[in-house]
């Protein structure tokens, strides 16, 4: 049963953790996750996206062991995709994390997709609230290779990094709606190569574009605007140049993550009553949907997907007659 | 209720460089709808057994091609035990001499897949091995 396990990751067991893991992500640890939930709360959530290749795992590995040296616990969850052909799936982001291995004080654990979207698993939120109540300091959530429309990590992580790589493209895509939203701190990571500086300044830009600021970039320097806006309280972005695999940068971006949890312990705190009542609607609609599903007989809707195959029945219909009472349903059936 | 999907760490202990093998058999075992946790190069027995116990695996290829497997094949085995994954099965790849599969099986390596072996083949045992050994 998961639910034995409970007490074993609560003593910071990581066999226990490891098998509790797999359970949750098998959608089969109910019991288990009610128990630990109060325990959660306590790490800080730190999630990692950013394009294919743009260096996130390299970065999770550099910002681990700086975190390490700090004498800070780390776990890792590390999404790669699942294939939507076989459904099998390669996790290769421990190959550049093995500079942590051997460390008592680190847990690594890669899952697949499974199906979802959004950039992470369904159960990734879960996992990481295991890990919390198992007694980690930090939790770094690294997404798969993102595109621009994988914006789920910024549900589960309080401290949202996005990863850009130079040559990311024109500043128009630098304001384009999706992931740079998400950011709370953009990091241009492969600093050492050309083009580096450009995609910082194209991330400068968008940003102050989206907030008045008392001084623009322009032109390559620095100008005062006329009259400055009052300062604001929300939190600004900011833009971190690192060189991952050589440990560049790495300290600043370590500061620029603690100085957002310190905003957003003095805003939402790590619950985001937000993000709390995303998450109560998400899963009541799933539960709905579910028992909603065992009321109807698969003739039903087999009868319903043939007409449509048929073009006797559009899909807006269909789905009419489905949400109907029974008896309208049966009514349904009969040809108009 | 999700359905059970086999999971496999694939490593490589020791220093051969010789990963083509590795990676033909993690891309066959994704094909074949497994997870393959992929850990590279020159791995360690202790970091392929935090490896297995970390990402909770189902059985553990090793691929070896320097002829070390009769030194690295039980150190992996202790360093499994170690971590208390005595259930964790060992299967083993590369190039492997007929007459060491005896005293390998005998270590409790449960599956030794040579040149030339099908994909299908290995696909299928790890198969067998993950719903006889179902946690």
């Amino acid at each position: 049963m998961p639910a034995d396990l409970v007490p074993q990751v609560l003593a910071g067991n990581r066999r226990a953790l490891a098998r509790l893991l797999s359970h949750v992500e098998r959608g089969e640890a109910e019991a288990a996750l009610k128990a630990l939930y109060p325990h959660t709360g306590r790490a800080w959530v730190i999630g990692v996206t950013g394009s294919p290749g743009s260096g996130k795992s390299s970065l999770v590995n550099a910002l681990t062991q700086h975190y390490r040296a700090n004498g800070e616990t780390v776990a890792i969850v590390a999404v790669d995709p699942t294939s939507p052909f076989s459904g099998g799936a390669i996790l290769g982001d421990r190959i550049r994390m093995r500079d942590l291995s051997g460390d008592a004080g680190v847990f690594i654990r890669s899952m697949a997709t499974r199906g979802s979207l959004g950039g992470l698993a369904r159960t990734t939120r879960d996992m990481v609230r295991v890990i919390d109540a198992a007694g980690f300091d930090r939790i770094l959530i690294e997404t798969v290779g993102a595109g621009q429309s994988e914006v789920e990590v910024a549900r589960v992580a309080y401290t949202t990094l996005v990863v850009e790589a130079p040559g990311m493209g024109d500043d128009i895509q630098a304001i384009k709606a999706g992931i740079l939203e998400i950011a709370d701190v953009l990091v241009v990571n492969k600093a050492d190569r050309i083009g580096a500086n450009q995609t910082a300044r194209a991330l400068k830009t968008m940003l102050e574009l989206g907030h008045p600021a008392a001084r623009v970039y322009h032109h390559g320097q620095y100008m005062t605007v006329e009259a400055a806006p009052a300062p604001v309280a929300e939190w600004i972005p900011e833009v971190v140049m690192t060189v991952a695999t050589e440990r560049k940068g790495i300290a600043e971006l370590a500061a620029a993550i603690e100085a957002h949890r310190q905003h957003r312990l003095r805003d939402a705190g790590p619950f985001d009553p937000q993000a709390l009542r995303a998450e109560l609607f998400e899963r009541a609609r799933e539960a709905l949907f579910q028992q909603w599903l065992q009321t109807l007989s698969p003739d039903t809707i087999e009868t319903l997907i043939q007409r449509m195959h048929q073009r006797e029945l559009d899909p807006q219909t269909a789905v009419q007659q489905l949400l109907a009472p029974p008896s309208a349903q049966e009514h349904g059936h009969a040809r108009p | 209720m999700t359905t059970r999907v086999a999971r496999v760490l694939i490593a490589k202990p020791g220093l051969d460089g010789h990963d083509r093998g590795a990676k033909v058999i993690a891309r066959a075992l994704r094909d074949a709808g497994m997870e393959v946790i992929y850990t590279g190069l020159r791995q360690t027995p202790e970091m392929i057994a935090e490896a297995a116990l970390q990402e909770d695996v189902d059985v553990v290829g090793l691929s070896i091609l320097s002829g070390a497997h009769m030194t690295l094949v039980p150190r992996v085995r202790e360093a499994l035990n170690a971590v208390e994954l005595n259930d964790v099965p060992i299967i083993l790849g590369g190039i492997i001499p007929e007459e060491d599969y005896e005293p390998l099986k005998a270590l409790g390596v449960a599956g030794i897949f040579g040149p030339g072996t099908s994909t299908e083949h290995i696909r299928d045992f790890i198969n067998n091995l993950v719903s006889s050994n179902a946690r």
